[in-house]
């Protein structure tokens, strides 16, 4: 029987990872939006799990405001990327160090 | 007579404003007779109330003039209180100024600051009379600053000359110190009767003397004693008594007027005729005058012997003043006040005499002050040569000069004056005067043979410009010579033991020397004929012979007798180490302290420590901080989950 802690322990998995892609990744930017989508989802697996574990489905609904949101968040970013882009003729994190003291 | 004191007043001011403001729009002539009608004025109205005192018996006159303003109870007003010792004083700041005035046409001929010089002498005129005039402590203040300030403006009045800055600093921080006493006292005199009305004040003198002031805690001392003793310390700086004389000598840097006018006649007389006029509060405490006749006597002795190593013709006057200044003092201190404002009028007549001689000299002489240089000017210059003995005369008080009855009688009522027993201080007082007479006489005529007899020591370039000096010059000299010569004759039995001052002094019966004397007054020419029975005038007339004798008759001796006794040469050529003592002491000792105060407590501490040293700590931190700081993103997210991470595992476990 699959119960609330496999899924809690599968978002804790992707969170995990998405975190381990933040730090870790060096060359792209764009990975790191999509980790930080990652991140969120694992948060929404885990309101989804709860929801259905507690019976109350408002944690369903901010599923929803949360996907929105993020899908907003990801189009700012891209955009940012775009124009961070046409400024540096490169998306590389480690070549990202202007506010290095 | 409202009218006429305001305008004895106001005359020379207004005059001092339009020469000073509007200098270069009336020119040069313009702004000496504008200044000489405004003094001219005032000294005619002075006479004219002196005249209604005298002959036509006015009374005293208490008048108040404005009220400033009124604060908790005091009332601070600008008042008239003429009496006579008050129009004595008006009558003599008013003529030798106006003697001076004229005078000043011809030594400043070429002077470029001409009309600003005017200007200042008119200013000092104004001051000098509010400062007699004045019926309230603060009055008096302000007179007593006002002609501070115009003194050290025209000792400075070259203000080029390195020496006339240090000179014009010098008189007025040595005044500061003077003043700092006298406005204690006047602090003294407002707490203990609540006024500064000298009516009120002098009223309430007797219970002023029964209380009692705990300057250092656990010693009351007797009020009147402190607030004498402070108001005299005024009077040392201003009057130049030792040891806040120093500044003196050094003022003859100022223009020769000035020093006959404001270093000779007048303004150094201001401490003179303070006590005076404050008789009622000394006479109530005889600690206060003990100290000012040991002070004065002091003064007049030893400055005295000063006089006779100075080379430069003006400071052995200056010395001389200094000397004479101790003699009023001294008389001051044995009570025989009007014995000192007696004095005070011959000498202001003789001493400005004398110095308007030396400067009709120097005029001659082309700024030249040395007497070394000098010799054997008699025959080139007639009226100054006259004018010159009939001065000397009067200081040594050779019999029938002005200064024979001020002195003589002077140091007869110092020995008169038992009330302070035979001890130390009577004899101190006493020798001082008898010997300073031997001393004046020396020094007097040392200078008087060294410029007008003997060899003719100047170059022959000079010899052949020397001529006498203009009339603009030697009208005030022989203006002066007059009064030096006569003004004792007629003067001496009412101004000193007649009842002309009246109520203006007050001398308590036990210390009333001059009442005493009185009884065997004979007139002038008794105390003429007397003359030559006194020591007085044996060692007067000794101190004349030794000059003679050493200056003329033998001019080798006195080098002899410096390479002799050159440790006391020395000590006298370096004034006692006054200077020495004040400019590597007290100055020298200040500004170490400041720059101490400044180089440690300042820059190091409050700059170094706490400003500076706040700033460079942060920068210092931050420059160790700021290696933390990558600017990469994932260094950041890093941080932010660490620190999560911490406060959620605080919250889970630790609360």
């Amino acid at each position: 029987m699959i119960g609330l802690q496999h899924y809690l322990t599968v978002a804790a998995m992707l969170f995990v990872l998405s975190l381990a892609g933040i730090i870790i990744n060096r060359k792209n930017l764009i990975l790191l939006l999509m980790c930080i989508e990652l991140m969120l989802l694992a948060v929404n697996t885990n309101f989804i799990a709860f929801s259905r574990y507690l019976g109350d489905e408002t944690g369903q609904v901010f599923v929803f405001f949360i996907l929105t949101v993020a899908a907003a968040e990801a189009a700012i970013g891209l955009a940012i990327l775009v124009v961070l882009f046409r400024n540096r003729r490169s998306i590389a994190v480690q070549e990202l160090n202007t506010l290095k003291g | 007579m409202y009218s006429y004191y305001l305008t004895i007043v106001l005359a020379p001011l207004a005059a001092a404003i339009i020469a000073g403001l509007a200098g270069n729009k009336i020119g040069r002539a313009g702004a000496h007779w504008i200044t000489i009608i405004g003094v001219g004025l005032s000294c005619a109205l002075s006479l004219l109330v002196l005249k209604n005192m005298f002959w036509g018996g006015a009374a005293a006159e208490n008048i108040s003039v404005y009220t400033w303003a009124v604060t908790d109870g005091l009332r601070m007003e600008v008042g008239f209180l003429v009496d006579r010792l008050t129009a004595l004083m008006m009558c003599v700041v008013t003529f030798v100024s106006l003697a001076v005035h004229i005078y000043t046409i011809g030594y400043m001929h070429d002077d470029p600051g001409y009309t600003r010089f005017f200007s200042y002498i008119s200013l000092f005129t104004f001051s000098m009379l509010m400062l007699v005039m004045s019926n309230n402590f603060l009055q008096l203040f302000f007179g007593w600053e006002a002609v501070g300030l115009v003194s050290y403006l025209l000792i400075g009045f070259w203000f080029k000359r390195e020496s006339a800055i240090f000179a014009n600093l010098k008189a007025f921080l040595v005044n500061r110190v003077g003043d700092f006493g006298f406005i204690l006292g006047i602090a003294a005199v407002v707490m203990l009767t609540g006024s500064l009305d000298y009516a009120t004040v002098f009223g309430g003198a007797e219970a002023m003397a029964e209380q009692s002031i705990e300057v250092l805690p656990g010693n009351p001392w007797n009020a009147m004693t402190v607030t004498c003793i402070l108001l005299f310390i005024g009077a040392m700086g201003k009057s130049a008594q030792a040891p806040l004389h120093v500044w003196l000598p050094d003022s003859m840097e100022g223009p020769t007027p000035i020093s006959a006018l404001i270093h000779a006649a007048t303004m150094v007389t201001a401490g003179i005729f303070m006590v005076a006029r404050m008789s009622p509060l000394f006479e109530l405490s005889t600690t206060a005058l003990a100290v000012v006749i040991v002070i004065g006597s002091i003064t007049a002795f030893f400055m005295g012997l000063l006089g006779i190593v100075q080379n430069d013709i003006k400071r052995v006057v200056a010395y001389s003043t200094l000397s004479q200044l101790g003699y009023m003092t001294v008389a001051l201190g044995a009570s025989a006040y009007s014995a000192a404002i007696f004095h005070l009028m011959t000498h202001a007549f003789f001493k400005a005499l004398l110095f308007l001689a030396a400067g009709s000299v120097i005029i001659a002489m082309h700024h030249e002050q040395d007497i070394r240089k000098m010799g054997g000017i008699r025959k080139y210059m007639p009226i100054t040569y006259w004018t010159a003995l009939i001065g000397s005369l009067a200081l040594i008080g050779f019999p029938g000069s002005s200064g024979f009855f001020s002195k003589d009688l002077l140091i007869e009522a110092v020995r008169e004056s038992h009330w302070h027993g035979q001890g130390a201080v009577y004899w101190i007082a006493y020798l001082s005067v008898l010997l300073g007479v031997f001393v004046t006489a020396l020094y007097s005529f040392r200078m008087f043979f060294l410029v007008f007899h003997g060899d003719e020591r100047m170059s022959e370039k000079e010899k052949s410009h020397l001529h006498e000096t203009p009339a603009v010059v030697t009208v005030p000299l022989i203006m002066l010579a007059i009064p030096s010569a006569v003004i004792g004759w007629f003067t001496v039995g009412p101004v000193l033991f007649g009842d002309y001052f009246g109520d203006a002094i007050h001398v308590s019966s036990a210390h009333d020397v001059l009442g005493h004397m009185g009884e065997a007054w004979h007139g002038s020419l008794g105390l003429l004929t007397h003359a030559v029975m006194t020591p007085v005038f044996w060692l007067a007339a000794a101190g004349v012979f030794t000059a003679w004798f050493l200056y003329l008759k033998r001019p080798d001796i006195p080098a002899t007798i410096q390479s002799k006794f050159s440790a006391l040469y020395k000590l006298l050529d370096r004034k006692y180490y006054f200077d020495d003592l004040y400019i590597k002491g007290f100055a020298a000792g200040g500004r170490n302290f400041g720059k101490f105060l400044w180089q440690k407590g300042d820059e190091l501490i409050i700059d170094g420590v706490i400003v500076n040293g706040t700033a460079n700590t942060i920068a210092r931190l931050a420059g160790v901080m700021r290696h933390i700081q990558t600017g990469y993103l994932y260094t950041y997210a890093f941080a932010m989950i660490i620190g999560l991470t911490t406060l959620l595992g605080w919250l889970i476990w630790l609360r």
